[in-house]
């Protein structure tokens, strides 16, 4: 007979698990016992919130579940946030707490909250495991469930007692769901008429979504826009789909993106919307779309299909399965006085990266910065006005633009940078935040330095919160209210605290070599670029 | 519009507050939902009925079948169906009306299940339509509490969701 929480760690084991990111507490204390036993590497945050984007940012670049760990009461409740960060994002966890025993439960007692009625919105399923014996099944079933179909978060709330239950340590066998069958292969006859209708148009463009990274369909994606030559846009989930080099890359669409993409989706007659959601960021006013565009909805999500913008062909599966078919039905249109009319307008896009007389121009800045790092980098990228420089400006090739694209979460930058890093040490990570977001998490510095994490850090600071302070000039008569940051600390002095080596920028002349010098240093820096608060987004 | 939707779920603890979250959240106005066992004991049957068009009716449908719990979706076609739902309506009434209720009770096959020296309790099964009918009959009394069930409903024939 083992216990709950050596069986529970057991199961992590044989799914692989390597990681596990967490802060412990007095319900989840037999589980902590145990995983000091495992060859599981756990990694302590500072803030249970940045334990979920942590698990977020291994997540989409180990492609498989991240996992992370706390305790009851607050512990859970503070990774509510990071939850519906990666459900909004379709981004595989699975979030384990503890919970209080489960005699005592609903009676309120010292750090009892409701976390699975708590999480329920913004998981892709729940378990509160009730007995000892369901934690091999309910563990198999919930890492299946967090990484098929559309990925999502998964949350299991272990009461402390079920961890010290003492239980028969049987294996699960599959995973049998009867409600959950995710449909992987699009159906032949959609795919025909997805056919017909690539064949009969003359201005399609593809619009590509976060779905192609989580089907893993980047090849697939830039075999099809090639062969056929139809041009491509993407979502900010969906930045770095196709390289942003690539001569058929309109650029992103949406209010913050560019002209090109927004004008190929209105003048286009055939959409090709691939594992993308249509929110309101990106296609603001979905009747701006024209009444005779086409539209394909190709998700492995149904529910998605339809739901925003009404569809012409909806195809339900995966992206590189349906890609594949598509590709051998080999589809063919005329599309080279489209695809050159885009070109045009592309090559006619006026960058701003010149100078600025204070601060820095953080849109040069980003594009330079993305420009030196290797080629395979992962750029992880905060919210706010940082979040549109560098999306608008980044050059992604092969590597990964990682930033929290429907949640919005500010602080997600910094712990997704940390669980990239350590889901593929090979890669050169850096994490851009403005000097809003940078306070939202700079408790994990203590966290990279404890554990060693090589990430370059980069503070877009203009003592404001920017993209607020614009909504406020725009629609509130410049009313400036609680967007000052005064009072905020040295950045550089911050980090030096901690002894992680840094500086601050003031003039573009200077970014070159600055960021040389970060990328020079082996180990964590953070580089600190001073940007005049009047800089707009776009 | 109303859309009659009926679900087969995983009989588990938290599956219907999942349910019924979903529709708060997604704005679903949802006029009954009925819920109960099945011949299979692991298997709930909830019955919706759905205020709405058919882009609501759609959307209704596609969450419902993204839930893990959810084993099937049908959105049931109103004239292929047999709807049924119960009432239990506690009247009070004075001698000289006792009659008059009896003889309503007994146009609209209902059945009087209690009474006292002031009150009947009459029971109806039948369409939801002729329990409003009931109730509005029985409205011109004095009506004292309502007990409604949501409507539940089977597809006619051989066939079955």
């Amino acid at each position: 007979m083992i216990t709950g929480a050596e069986a529970i760690v057991r199961c992590l084991e044989n799914e692989g698990v390597e990681i596990i990111f967490g802060y412990p507490g007095a319900t989840i204390a037999p589980l902590f016992d145990k995983l000091s036993k495992s060859s599981i590497r756990h990694i302590l945050v500072r803030h249970e919130q940045h334990a979920g984007h942590e698990a977020s940012g291994y997540a989409r670049i180990r492609k498989r579940p991240g996992v992370c760990m706390t305790t009851s009461g607050p512990g859970a409740t503070n990774l509510i946030t990071a939850l519906a960060t990666a459900y909004m994002d379709s981004v595989p966890l699975v979030a384990i707490t503890g919970q209080v025993s489960s005699d005592l439960l609903g009676r309120d007692v010292f750090q009892e909250a409701d976390m699975t009625g708590a999480a329920e919105p913004f998981t892709k399923y729940s378990y509160l495991v009730k007995d000892a014996e369901d934690l091999p099944r309910i563990i198999k079933e919930a890492f299946h469930i967090a990484s098929t179909g559309r990925p999502g978060p998964v949350l299991i709330d272990i009461p402390v007692n079920v961890q010290q239950e003492k239980l028969d340590f049987i294996p699960a066998g599959p995973v049998d769901l009867r409600g959950y069958k995710p449909t992987i292969r699009g159906h032949a006859g959609q795919i025909k008429r997805v056919i017909r209708a690539i064949n009969g148009a003359e201005r399609p463009v593809v619009c590509a979504g976060g779905g192609i990274f989580a089907a893993d369909a980047q090849e697939e994606l830039k075999r099809f826009i090639e062969t056929v030559n139809i041009p491509v846009i993407s979502t900010m989930m969906g930045i770095g789909a196709v390289p942003t080099a690539h001569p058929l890359y309109m650029g992103m669409l949406g209010m913050h993106g560019k002209s090109v993409a927004n004008q190929a989706l209105s003048d286009s007659d055939l959409l090709i919307i691939i594992g993308a959601r249509v929110s309101d960021r990106a296609v603001l006013l979905p009747a701006n779309v024209s009444a005779s565009t086409k539209i394909v909805h190709i998700d492995i999500d149904p529910a998605e299909i339809g739901k925003n913008l009404s569809t012409f062909v909806p195809v339900v599966g995966d992206a590189k399965e349906i890609l594949t078919q598509i590709m051998e039905a080999e589809p063919a249109a005329k599309t080279d006085e489209w695809v050159g009319l885009l070109k045009a307008k592309r090559e006619k896009l006026k960058l701003d990266y010149a100078p600025r007389k204070h601060g820095i121009n953080p849109k040069a800045f980003v594009n330079m910065l993305s420009c030196m790092l290797p080629e395979d980098h992962i750029y992880c990228a905060d919210v706010g006005q940082n979040q549109i420089w560098s999306a608008a400006n980044c050059e992604v090739k092969t590597g990964r633009f990682l930033t929290s694209g429907g949640m919005g979460t500010m602080g997600y930058s910094i712990p997704a940078a940390i669980g990239a890093k350590l889901a593929d040490p090979e890669k050169t990570v850096v994490a851009v935040c403005g000097d809003g977001s940078f306070q939202m998490q700079m408790m994990e510095l203590a966290t990279i330095c404890q554990h060693d994490v090589d990430i370059k850090i980069v503070v877009m600071k203009n003592d404001k919160l920017g993209l607020v302070k614009e909504i406020q000039k725009k629609s509130y008569k410049n009313n400036e209210m609680a967007v000052d940051l005064t009072g905020s600390p040295n950045v550089v002095a911050i980090a030096g605290a901690y002894g992680i080596p840094g500086r601050s920028i003031a003039s573009l002349d200077d970014a070159e070599e600055a960021i040389a010098e970060m990328l020079d240093h082996k180990g964590v820096y953070l580089l600190e670029c001073i940007v005049d608060e009047n800089e707009p987004s776009l | 519009m109303k859309h009659t939707i009926s679900v087969l779920v995983e009989n588990k603890a938290g599956v219907l507050s999942r349910i019924s979250g979903l529709f708060a959240r997604r704005g679903f106005n949802i006029d009954s939902l009925a819920v109960g066992t099945t011949e299979d004991k692991n298997i709930s049957r909830i019955t919706l009925l759905v205020d709405g068009d058919d882009y609501i009716a759609e959307q209704v449908t596609k969450q419902l079948n993204k839930q893990i719990d959810v084993i099937k979706v049908r959105k049931l076609n109103q004239d292929e169906i047999t709807r049924r739902e119960l009432v239990l309506v506690k009247v009070k009434m004075s001698a000289t009306q006792r009659g008059e209720i009896i003889d309503i009770v007994k146009i609209m096959q209902g059945e009087i299940v209690d009474i006292s020296h002031t009150t009947l309790t009459v029971e109806l099964s039948d369409r939801p339509e002729k329990v409003d009918l009931l109730i509005e009959l029985l409205s011109h009394y004095n009506i004292l509490e309502v007990a409604r069930t949501g409507t539940i409903a089977l597809q006619k024939g051989a066939e079955s969701v």
